[in-house]
């Protein structure tokens, strides 16, 4: 850290000589342009760390237990005395808030998107999107909390026939995290609409479209694909939330279950809640949060590949 | 031909209206089940506008009315107690979260805003080096922030750099977190300055990095603030990647950045919510409207520079 301060100090002291030492000045542009690329370089070494950290760990933990055991057992009781690392009912329970998650954002996000793109006029569309902004800088730790402490009560006075057996709800959980990336999905795929070219909707509407047919017919399937890359976007924000999935959903009882109504883990909230224990370091449970991590980092990993393609593919269309 | 880019919309709404005035004479008013669609459509829109709007509005509505009860001066200058709930502040996690978000800006600013520069003004995008750095950079982006708090756990807590469980180590782990968000914005506002004004500092004789450092760096300056802001207030509420890098302890005293426990002001409400006395509840609220007021106000101030500074560009 003190490196690239003095750096930045030396590049600045550097401009304020005069332009006379023209030679030595050469000098120091090549210096600035070797500083600027080591910053930029930097985010491969953090990629490389993220790497190394989560691998080295990994291959330790499958010395010892079997990948098949892993991916395929159904029981994950890490700290037990007669410990089992199957990681099937915690990749469940991140699926269930996933699926419930998408459940709720798509069909929200989607709605908020047509409409400020369409449907509002720019006044309303000014208020509203800076609104849904800063929404989005909401803290985890909040939306968890309100969806403990409020959702989880309400949820049960509202449908007092379903079995809620526990404080914590995986379902509920999944809800919180849908409104959570609501406006992430909402914000990408109104831009995507919004690049959509004027003239496409000009062309329906001469021929007598109604805005309904223009905005369903037209414009979402011009922008399908920044529309898809925002619904993938969101689903790896899901995969790898944790505080709101810690707190709603139960850091404990991973077990295998499609109950939506009863606590369950899913992968960040194992890392998370394990991490707040004790753990010493060189135990197989220590490894076991890097086994995960890796699974998470994979997962996410993939998604946003996908994300980055579908953006690419989306901007060529149209620009 | 002189092109009058004001009036060009309102001509092509004025044929538009022509257009659908004339199909719809000949083949009067479509049916009544289209125009039923179009009405429902709409409202199923305003539904699922008013559905996202009033979901996010209400945690902040939750957090005012459970936490009303302890918005007092002790919230803020009071240390964490297990005993007296009635009483226990936040002090010692603010004045953590303040170190972790302190050192956080002395790292990403010259390390982001320098990335930044390095891809808009120096690299060649023909390599394939400065390609693999961008498409890289873009992937940290969506990496999800626990595995941030792994790679602190793994190579900053214990590993390489074997800071331990302190806020030096909080403010790196989130450093790394939040700088791919402060490049992305930066490159954004370098590549908005126009190129006459590098053509122009270059033509009088500049060098490249007179060129950036006295007419570009100021002109993308609200951009790069604007992103700071974002970044910074993100950090602020990041609570996950913490939780592997020691700020889960119950801190009494009040913190040090180079030595010592520490809490930030996340962890710490979640600290207090896991307890079962109804007066933690209300003190969890009372930091969760502590944290928003912090973020919401950061937030627009954000949003309400790059607005400013757009409409001022497009002039």
């Amino acid at each position: 850290m003190s490196d690239s301060n003095m750096a930045v100090a030396t590049a600045g002291a550097h401009q304020r000589r005069p332009l006379a030492g023209a030679g030595s000045s050469h000098l120091g542009e090549k210096a600035i342009k070797v500083f600027l690329a080591l910053c930029a370089a930097f985010s491969v070494v953090v990629t490389t760390g993220i790497v190394i950290s989560l691998v080295v760990p990994t291959v330790r933990f499958f010395g010892e237990i079997t990948l098949s055991e892993f991916l395929f057992g159904t029981v994950w009781q890490p700290a037990f005395a007669n410990p089992s690392f199957g990681v099937l009912p915690i990749v469940v329970g991140t699926v269930i808030v996933v699926v419930t998650a998408l459940a709720v954002a798509i069909p929200v996000g989607l709605a908020s998107a047509i409409y400020l793109s369409e449907y509002a006029s720019s006044g309303v569309r000014k208020v509203i999107k800076p609104i849904l902004e800063v929404l989005e800088g909401v803290p985890t730790v909040a939306i968890g909390l309100f969806a403990f402490f409020f959702m989880r009560p309400l949820a049960e006075s509202l449908f007092p026939w379903f079995p809620w057996a526990t404080p914590f709800s995986i379902g509920v959980a999944g809800v919180a995290v849908g409104l959570l990336i609501v406006p992430l999905v909402a914000s990408v795929a109104e831009d995507a609409m919004r690049s959509v070219p004027a003239g496409l909707r000009e062309g329906a509407y001469a021929l007598g479209a109604s805005k309904m047919r223009v905005s369903l017919r037209v414009v979402f399937p011009a922008a399908i694909s920044g529309i898809i890359a925002g619904i993938v976007l969101g689903t790896s924000r899901a995969i790898g939330e944790t505080m709101v999935v810690l707190i709603a959903a139960g850091a404990g009882n991973p077990n295998l279950t499609f109950n939506w109504f009863s606590s369950a883990q899913t992968m960040t909230a194992y890392i998370g809640g394990t991490a707040t224990g004790d753990i010493s370091q060189g135990t197989i449970v220590y490894d076991t949060i890097f086994a995960v991590g890796t699974l998470l980092f994979s997962m996410t990993l993939v998604m946003n590949i996908i994300a980055i393609r579908l953006v690419r593919r989306f901007r060529e269309v149209y620009e | 031909m002189v092109i009058d880019k004001g009036k060009s919309p309102q001509r092509s709404r004025l044929a538009v209206a022509g257009a659908r005035a004339a199909t719809e004479s000949i083949y009067s008013t479509g049916s009544i089940t289209d125009r039923v669609g179009n009405v429902l459509f709409r409202s199923l829109l305003l539904l699922g506008m008013g559905f996202a709007l009033l979901g996010l509005a209400s945690i902040l509505i939750w957090a005012l009315v459970e936490g009303a009860p302890r918005l007092d001066l002790n919230l803020i200058v009071e240390g964490p107690s297990t005993i007296t709930p009635e009483t226990a502040g936040y002090r010692g996690a603010i004045l953590g979260s303040l170190y972790v978000i302190g050192g956080v800006v002395l790292f990403i600013v010259p390390v982001g805003v320098g990335a930044a520069i390095y891809l808009e003004e120096y690299a060649d995008k023909t390599r394939w080096w400065n390609r693999a750095i961008e498409v890289n950079i873009q992937n940290l982006a969506a990496v999800p922030s626990i595995v941030f708090g792994i790679l602190g756990l793994a190579f900053i807590v214990r590993g390489p750099l074997s800071l331990g469980f302190v806020a030096a180590a909080g403010s790196l782990t989130l450093s790394l977190l939040v700088l791919p968000t402060i490049i992305l914005s930066a490159r954004e506002a370098i590549k908005a300055v126009p190129s006459s004004t590098r053509l122009g500092s270059l033509g009088l004789g500049a060098t490249q990095w007179q060129t950036i450092w006295h007419h570009v760096l100021p002109g993308a300056l609200p951009g790069i603030l604007t992103g700071l802001i974002l970044a910074v207030s993100r950090a602020i509420g990041e609570a996950a990647p913490l939780l592997l890098v020691g700020a889960v302890t119950f801190v009494t005293f009040d913190p040090s950045f180079w030595e010592g426990n520490y809490s930030v002001l996340p962890v710490q409400i979640f600290n207090y919510a896991g307890r079962p006395q109804e007066e933690f509840r209300v003190l969890a609220a009372a930091g969760v409207i502590l944290m928003l007021a912090v973020l919401l106000s950061m937030n627009s101030f954000a949003i309400w520079l790059r607005n400013h500074y757009e409409n001022k560009n497009r002039k």
